[in-house]
C-alpha cells in the first residue's frame, strides 16, 4: 500500500505562454506544401542534369538540360512534336476505350456467376503476365501495318488489369451496403448504377489508372518498335527518329514529352478525379 | 385506434423455419417460429448468440426465404426488400459513403419513390433535426462518429416511414454511454410518431428498456420459449426463463 498523499490544486496562468495560436511563417508552409517540395526536388534533378552534362562535355551521348529545353521549345514551335503527341494521345483513348469497354463487359459476365468470375480469374493469371509487346509480331500478321495493330496490343495493356480490378471492387461491397441498397426497391440498372458502381468506384478509379499507365508505356514502346504505319506517327515514332539522325537533344526532347504528359495525366487528371471523390468520400 | 385496425396484426410470422449454407454445412437457424407484431408495438426479439434472431429480422426484411412457414405484412406474403420495411443495421457502414448525411436520407426517399426532390429535402432536414445532427447534416459519413453514423441511419429509416422498422442490435457496437444515450432518444422518437419497429438484441437490460413485448429465443436452432410483456417483468424473471431447462 503507497502511503496517504496530500491533494493538490494548482492556480491556472491566463498570461504566462506566449503563443496560443500563432500564424506559420511563409517558408514554413512552402515547405509543408507538396507541390512545392516536389518542384524543388524537379529543379534540383534539372540543375543536377544541367551540371553532370556540362561536365562530361559529349552532347551525343548526354545532352544537356538547356539544350534539350531548347531542342523541345524549337520542335513545339515547328509543330513536330504536337503534331506527334496528338497522334499517340488519339491512339491512346480510342485503344483505352475499347479496352475499357471490353474490361466492363468482361466484369459484368464475371459478376453473372462462377463460372463467369472462374473465366476471369483464368484469362487474367494468364494475359497479364504476358508483355503487351510480345504481341506486337502477332498482331502485325492479323491485322497488318495500321492502327489496329497498335490498338489491339492497346486492348491487352488495359483489358486484365481494369477488368480484374473492377471485379474485385465489386466484390469487395460490404453485405450490409448491397442490403441497405436492395431496400429502396430500386430496379436493377438503377441498383447498379446508384449503389453497385460507386461503392466499387475506389477500385475502379485504381484499376483505370494502372490501365492508363501500362496502355501509355506499350503505346510509346509499340511505335517505337514498328514505327510509322500510318498517319503522321507518334511520339514513340519521333524519338526514333531523331536517334536514327543523330539529334539527341530532340530525343531527350520526345522522352521528356513523353514523361511530361504522364505527370500531367497523373497528377492533373487522376488526382482531381481522387480528390473529388474516393478522398471526398474517405473511401481510400 | 380502429377496432378492426387493431385486431388484425401488422405483421405475422407463421411457423418460420430458416437455414442457410455456410463453406461445410447446413445450418438451421429457426425452427417453426411463429409471432405477430401489432401496429406501434415495440416488439423485441432477444435471444442468446447464434439463436437466428438477425436471420429471422432479415426473413422479415425479405433478403431471406423461408424453408417453412410465411411471413405476412399487412396481409402480403413477403418475398423481397422493399421500402416498406427499412433496415437499421449494426454495421457503421450502412450509410452510402459517397453522400453527405443530408444527401443519404434525401436519396432513400427519392429512390424508393416515395417523395420528390424538394419535398424529400425537407423532411430530411426535419428528421436531421430530431436526431439532433443538424449541424452535420453535410458531413460525409466518414467524417462522424460512430454514435453519430447511427443516429443518421435511424434518421434516414424513420424520415422513409415504414410500415415497420427492422432493428438489428443498433446500438450494439457503441460504447455503453452512447448506448443509453441512444436507446433513450429512441424510445422518445417512439413518443411522437409511435411507430412499429422490430428490435433485435442479446442484451436482456436492452430489451427491457427498448420493448413493450419481448420474444424469447432459445439457442441453435432459435425456437420461441416465451412472449412476455416488458412491463411486469424484470432480468431476473428473463434469465430464468432464457436459460432455466425446466
Amino acid at each position: 500500500m503507497p502511503d496517504p498523499r496530500p491533494e493538490r490544486t494548482c492556480a491556472i496562468s491566463t498570461s504566462a505562454f506566449d503563443v496560443v495560436e500563432k500564424p506559420l511563417s511563409p517558408a514554413r508552409k512552402l515547405y509543408d506544401n507538396t507541390a512545392a517540395r516536389k518542384m524543388l526536388l524537379l529543379a534540383l534533378l534539372a540543375v543536377s542534369w544541367e551540371l553532370y552534362a556540362r561536365w562530361l562535355n559529349n552532347p551525343l551521348l548526354f545532352p544537356t538540360f538547356t539544350d534539350t529545353v531548347k531542342a523541345l521549345a524549337a520542335s513545339i514551335a515547328s509543330g513536330e512534336i504536337p503534331k506527334a503527341a496528338a497522334y499517340s494521345i488519339g491512339m491512346l483513348l480510342k485503344g483505352y476505350a475499347i479496352g475499357l469497354l471490353m474490361a466492363g463487359l468482361l466484369t459484368a459476365f464475371a459478376s453473372a456467376g462462377r463460372i463467369g468470375a472462374d473465366l476471369l480469374e483464368t484469362l487474367t493469371a494468364m494475359f497479364n503476365p504476358l508483355p503487351s509487346i510480345a504481341l506486337l509480331p502477332l498482331a502485325l500478321i492479323w491485322f497488318g501495318l495500321g492502327d489496329l495493330s497498335v490498338i489491339f496490343v492497346l486492348i491487352h495493356a488495359v483489358l486484365w488489369s481494369v477488368a480484374l480490378n473492377m471485379h474485385s471492387g465489386f466484390r469487395a461491397i460490404s453485405p450490409t451496403l448491397r442490403m441497405v441498397g436492395q431496400n429502396y426497391g430500386l430496379s436493377k440498372p438503377g441498383y447498379l448504377a446508384r449503389i453497385l458502381l460507386p461503392a466499387a468506384f475506389p477500385s475502379i478509379l485504381t484499376g483505370l489508372k494502372i490501365g492508363w499507365a501500362f496502355a501509355w508505356r506499350t503505346l510509346i514502346a509499340a511505335e517505337l518498335v514498328f514505327g510509322v504505319s500510318s498517319g503522321p506517327g507518334g511520339l514513340g515514332w519521333y524519338i526514333f527518329e531523331q536517334k536514327n539522325q543523330l539529334n539527341i537533344p530532340d530525343v531527350f526532347a520526345g522522352l521528356l514529352t513523353v514523361i511530361l504528359f504522364g505527370l500531367a495525366v497523373e497528377n492533373l487528371v487522376f488526382k482531381t478525379i481522387e480528390n473529388a471523390t474516393v478522398n471526398r468520400w474517405g473511401m481510400q | 385506434m380502429h377496432p378492426a385496425a387493431s385486431a388484425r396484426p401488422l405483421l405475422e410470422v407463421e411457423g418460420v423455419t430458416l437455414q442457410y449454407r455456410t463453406r461445410d454445412h447446413l445450418v438451421t437457424a429457426t425452427y417453426r417460429v411463429s409471432f405477430n407484431v401489432h401496429a406501434s408495438d415495440r416488439f423485441v426479439i432477444l435471444g442468446p448468440s447464434g439463436c437466428g434472431k438477425s436471420t429471422l429480422l432479415k426473413a422479415v426484411g425479405g433478403y431471406i426465404k423461408p424453408v417453412e412457414g410465411s411471413v405476412a405484412l399487412n396481409g402480403t406474403p413477403i418475398h423481397s426488400p422493399g421500402p416498406d420495411r427499412i433496415f437499421v443495421f449494426q454495421e457503421f457502414d450502412q450509410l452510402l459513403p459517397w453522400k453527405t448525411v443530408e444527401e443519404n436520407i434525401v436519396f432513400a426517399l427519392t429512390a424508393s419513390g416515395k417523395l420528390a426532390r424538394r419535398e424529400a429535402v425537407d423532411r430530411a432536414t426535419d428528421f436531421i433535426h430530431k436526431v439532433k445532427l443538424t449541424e452535420f447534416a453535410r458531413n460525409f459519413p466518414h467524417t462522424l462518429s460512430g454514435g453519430m453514423k447511427q443516429r443518421a441511419a435511424i434518421a434516414r429509416a424513420m424520415a422513409m416511414e415504414p410500415r415497420i422498422l427492422l432493428m438489428d442490435e443498433p446500438f450494439a457496437a457503441l460504447d455503453a454511454l452512447t448506448r443509453t444515450q441512444m436507446q433513450d432518444e429512441l424510445l422518445q422518437l417512439w413518443q411522437d410518431t409511435k411507430f412499429t419497429v422490430l428490435f433485435v438484441t442479446h442484451s436482456i437490460p436492452e430489451a427491457l428498456r427498448i420493448g413493450s413485448r419481448i420474444l424469447l429465443l432459445s439457442a441453435h436452432p432459435g425456437q420461441v420459449k416465451a412472449e412476455v410483456n416488458a412491463a411486469g417483468s424484470d432480468e431476473t424473471r428473463i434469465e430464468s426463463m432464457l436459460f432455466d431447462h425446466a
